[in-house]
């Protein structure tokens, strides 16, 4: 944010401005550019997941909007949804169910203000960073429950609350693995943590020791129940049975529900990259190889890579039942990754 | 899994549009939280008075309805309307007839059973399948569309004989498919069969026991999924199935219990390939000749009555044809192997999860146009 | 067992209430008295010469004069086949239900009643399957006019 807010005093007379704008700006400046980079990605994302499934099915997915394999085929879509009837249900809880869709959105986009892309691009340098992502992570339910709420159909309710309880469940097994992380690195800051990494591929903490390789796994596979992907993707395919939280939603409120899946499927790749991974920073060490790459490309390489693992499994494997899936979180993933604590604690302390 | 119903129990209604319950079914779900405490399946949505019309239009008129009762099997439903009337009037047919019909009964039980794997993964949650299996039955579809013109409802079963006889070439691109397709059927056992996360949900679901199997008259894979090796082609031979050498397959209860609806499912797969090495000796077997040489000037079979079956891919099929020596028939009736399987299914569905009953509903495999005719 | 036997074991067991057997039809048959169906559908079951644990076909034909129920029966262990049939007057056909002895016989039963007009005494659940719960009339009767309303709707 710092050098945004270089670039802000290049307009003429800033200093002028009254003090609380001059505060203000660089901050509501970022928030676009999150904003748009988040978009841009997502749009990339959904065009990605059409051609991964088209492909993994035999076929050939998006080919003719746009010219080149259907590129634009998202941005009609977007299109398409934004035109449709804004229809709100007679009998729904109004304000609820309009805000509903810019909570859940808010529980992605706000984690992103800490996440590093580059050695000096990021927002801000919170001290608390991955416990402040794991906070407004948790922002999302709130919004899938008023969601539910809201719908005034005995449907969504259950759907919603299913979803809740699903994303609770895994987020608890999920941050017990990010403290496997944090042990060796010292810091909470994510970009304390990136820094902890560099100097090669030896560095990254998942090839440090084997727990962490195991809390990567363990991250991973909670991070796909967070997000509601296949295999845990119940509160989707509760059109199966029920109609799941956002059935009466339609036009551009569900394509901001929409939005936010891929959005937080972004995050918890951004996240898997930052800590596991090495962030930004290259795979061969500064002393055999310069920095070729600016460290955003990298970190994005790597977010992609991981991302396109999540939609290969999605499209791979079925789908987990609901009493599998909460037995899966508690008597699996939660023992595993407290023991993976301990082994990461047993390891780092100076005996 | 059984457990006690405490609290209130909620009526569910899985209407009859539903992208899971093949076709227009609605099934009354009494529960109690995630317990199903009763499942009804009501049906009749797609009842179209096949039996009343038949009783309304000569014997050769029928055949073209029969099809359209089970419209993922058509081949293999004309042919038990066929032979049960060739069987009242004493027609004989020759090799090649008989052949070809071997040949595209089989071949359409393998495009049933690829429809019903397909569907049930997509059921399950993995849609992959689903394609993969479409892709390889668009090839079944083709050749069925080179010989008698149509790719879902055939009318080519005809009494006495066949609509057509094969096209030249027909073999040969009939055994290039069998060749390409049975390493196919290995894939998708890899991505579905025996994927943990698809056995843990059909492996312990959905036991059907054999007792209650043959009580409730389930046959076809959903009584050989029960342990229980019966089949129509080796128990009562049709069609010159005695002199075909091939396997019942029938489940063991490798991953539960016996009966459980990933055996129903399995025993489906293993046929397919059983259906292939029938086609090739039935292709082996093939002699030239006209398969319209034994087609009456008039269908008028004598006084009497005849019940026959054939085994059809989702069970036995069964024709009670009533003559009073017209042309038209006195009464047909049909057992359809899908009714019977239904009947079952409030039996087996009590005391499951909800999402237990979508598995156990796919594991029957039904085809409502048959339930209902 | 071949029919003959069959037709011989079912007379020594119920004498007069078999009324017509027809071993060497096609299709071989015994006609009995809609009274004793309960009792020779148990014992066809239970029988071990005769074992008839599969029942395959419930249906219900009206000739002029009468509507009969067929029974095609078969035993899954001796694979051997047989009909019964009952006959009743077509003005109030009412016969025992067999549900209790092959479970299969409820929805076949369901369906006979739906189509026919057969009551079956004793049927836990005897309502229309087919057709709408509120139809009216038997389609599958010779004398069946088809309704020209339902509900009000022109049909």
């Amino acid at each position: 944010m710092e050098s945004i807010a270089q670039l802000l005093r290049l307009i003429p007379k800033y200093e002028a401005f009254p003090q609380l704008v001059q505060a203000l700006l660089p901050m509501l400046v970022s928030c676009v550019l999150i904003f748009a980079v988040l978009a841009l990605a997502v749009l990339f994302a959904v065009w990605l997941e059409r051609k991964v499934s088209a492909h993994i099915q035999d076929r050939l997915g998006p080919m003719y909007v746009g010219g080149w394999h259907g590129w634009a085929q998202t941005l009609a879509d977007a299109l398409k949804l934004l035109l449709k009837e804004d229809i709100v249900p007679a009998s729904t809880d109004r304000i609820l169910y309009k805000m509903a869709p810019y909570i859940v959105f808010l529980g992605a986009f706000a984690a992103f203000v800490v996440v590093p892309f580059g050695a000096s691009s990021f927002v801000t340098d919170l001290n608390i960073g991955i416990l402040y992502v794991v906070a407004v992570g948790s922002l999302s339910v709130v919004g899938i429950i008023m969601a539910g709420w809201a719908s005034n159909n005995k449907y969504s309710l259950y759907g919603g609350m299913r979803a809740a309880a699903q994303i609770i469940s895994y987020e608890i097994p999920s941050a017990i693995a990010i403290m496997a992380v944090v042990i060796p690195a010292g810091s909470l800051s994510m970009v304390e943590i990136v820094n902890a990494q560099k100097g090669g591929i030896q560095n990254w903490f998942v090839f440090r020791n084997p727990f962490i390789f195991l809390a990567f796994i363990v991250y991973f596979v909670a991070s796909l129940a967070e997000v509601n992907r296949t295999p845990f993707d119940i509160p989707e395919a509760e059109s199966e049975l029920v109609a799941g939280y956002h059935t009466e939603y339609s036009g551009m409120r569900f394509a901001f529900f929409f939005l936010a899946e891929y959005a937080n499927m972004f995050l918890v790749a951004s996240v898997a990259a930052t800590l596991f991974l090495g962030g930004w920073t290259q795979l061969l060490p500064a002393s055999i190889a310069p920095q070729i790459l600016p460290g955003p490309v990298l970190f994005f390489g790597k977010v992609l890579v991981l991302i396109f693992i999540q939609m290969w499994l999605r499209w791979s494997l079925p789908r987990v039942r609901v009493d599998q899936l909460m037995y899966l979180s508690w008597k699996v993933l939660l023992p595993i990754s407290l023991v993976l604590v301990l082994g990461v604690g047993w390891l780092a302390v100076d005996w | 899994m059984k457990a006690e119903y405490s609290g209130e129990v909620m009526t569910l209604n899985m209407g009859p549009q539903h992208p899971s319950t093949h076709g227009v079914l609605r099934l009354e779900l009494k529960t109690d939280g995630e317990i199903v405490a009763d499942a009804v399946p009501h049906i009749g949505y797609l009842h179209r008075c096949f039996e009343k019309h038949a009783e309304n239009i000569d014997y050769a008129a029928v055949g073209p309805y029969t099809d359209r009762m089970d419209y993922c099997a058509a081949m293999n439903m004309e042919l038990g309307y066929v032979l049960t009337v060739e069987k009242l009037m004493g027609i004989q047919v020759n090799n090649r007839v008989r052949c070809i019909r071997i040949i595209m009964a089989e071949l359409n039980r393998i495009a049933s059973h690829l429809i019903a794997a397909g569907t049930y993964g997509n059921d399950i949650g993995s849609v992959t399948p689903y394609l993969w299996c479409f892709r390889d039955r668009e090839t079944i579809l083709d050749l069925f569309e080179e010989t008698c013109g149509a790719r879902l409802l055939y009318n080519y079963n005809w009494i006495g004989g066949l609509m057509a006889d094969l096209r030249p070439g027909f073999e040969k691109k009939l055994v290039e498919f069998l060749d390409y397709f049975e390493p196919q059927v290995d894939n998708l056992n890899r991505l579905l069969s025996d994927n943990y996360i698809f056995i843990q949900r059909t492996a312990k679901v959905g036991i059907l026991s054999p007792e209650l199997a043959v009580s409730y008259g389930v046959t076809g894979p959903n009584l050989r999924g029960s342990g229980v090796k019966f089949d129509v082609r080796k128990d009562e031979p049709y069609l010159g199935y005695q002199d075909i050498d091939f396997e019942i397959p029938v489940g063991k209860g490798e991953h539960g219990p016996v009966g459980s609806c990933w055996d129903r499912y399995m025993v489906r797969i293993r046929e397919v390939k059983e259906s292939c090495r029938i086609v090739r000796q039935a292709v082996a077997q093939l002699t030239p000749g006209d398969v319209q040489e034994s087609i009456p000037k008039r269908i008028k079979p004598p006084v009497g009555e005849i019940y026959m079956r054939t085994e059809c891919p989702r069970g036995e099929l069964g024709y009670y044809i009533v003559s009073d020596g017209g042309l038209k028939p006195y009464r047909l009736k049909v057992k359809s192997p899908c009714f019977t399987v239904m009947s079952a299914f409030r039996e087996v569905s009590r005391g499951a999860m909800i999402a237990d009953i979508i598995a156990i509903l796919g594991s029957f495999d039904i085809v409502l146009g048959e339930i209902d005719r | 067992m071949t029919p003959g036997e069959i037709a011989a074991l079912l007379t020594e067991g119920f004498g007069s209430r078999v009324l017509e057997s027809k071993p060497d039809a096609i299709n071989p048959w015994s006609a009995v008295e809609p009274s004793a169906i309960l009792e020779i559908a148990q014992f066809v079951r239970s029988d071990e010469r005769l074992s008839m644990d599969h029942l395959e076909l419930l249906g219900g034909v009206d000739y002029k004069d009468r509507i009969e129920v067929v029974y095609v029966l078969f035993s899954m262990t001796h694979r051997h086949r047989y009909t019964l049939k009952c006959r009743m007057p077509r003005e109030a056909p009412g016969i025992h239900t067999v549900e209790s002895v092959w479970a299969v016989a409820n929805w076949h039963e369901r369906e006979a009643y739906d189509m026919f007009g057969i009551v079956f005494e004793g049927h836990s659940d005897l309502r229309r399957i087919l057709c709408p719960d509120d139809w009216e009339g038997y389609p599958l009767r010779k004398d069946y006019k088809f309704p020209t309303t339902y509900r009000d709707m022109p049909v």
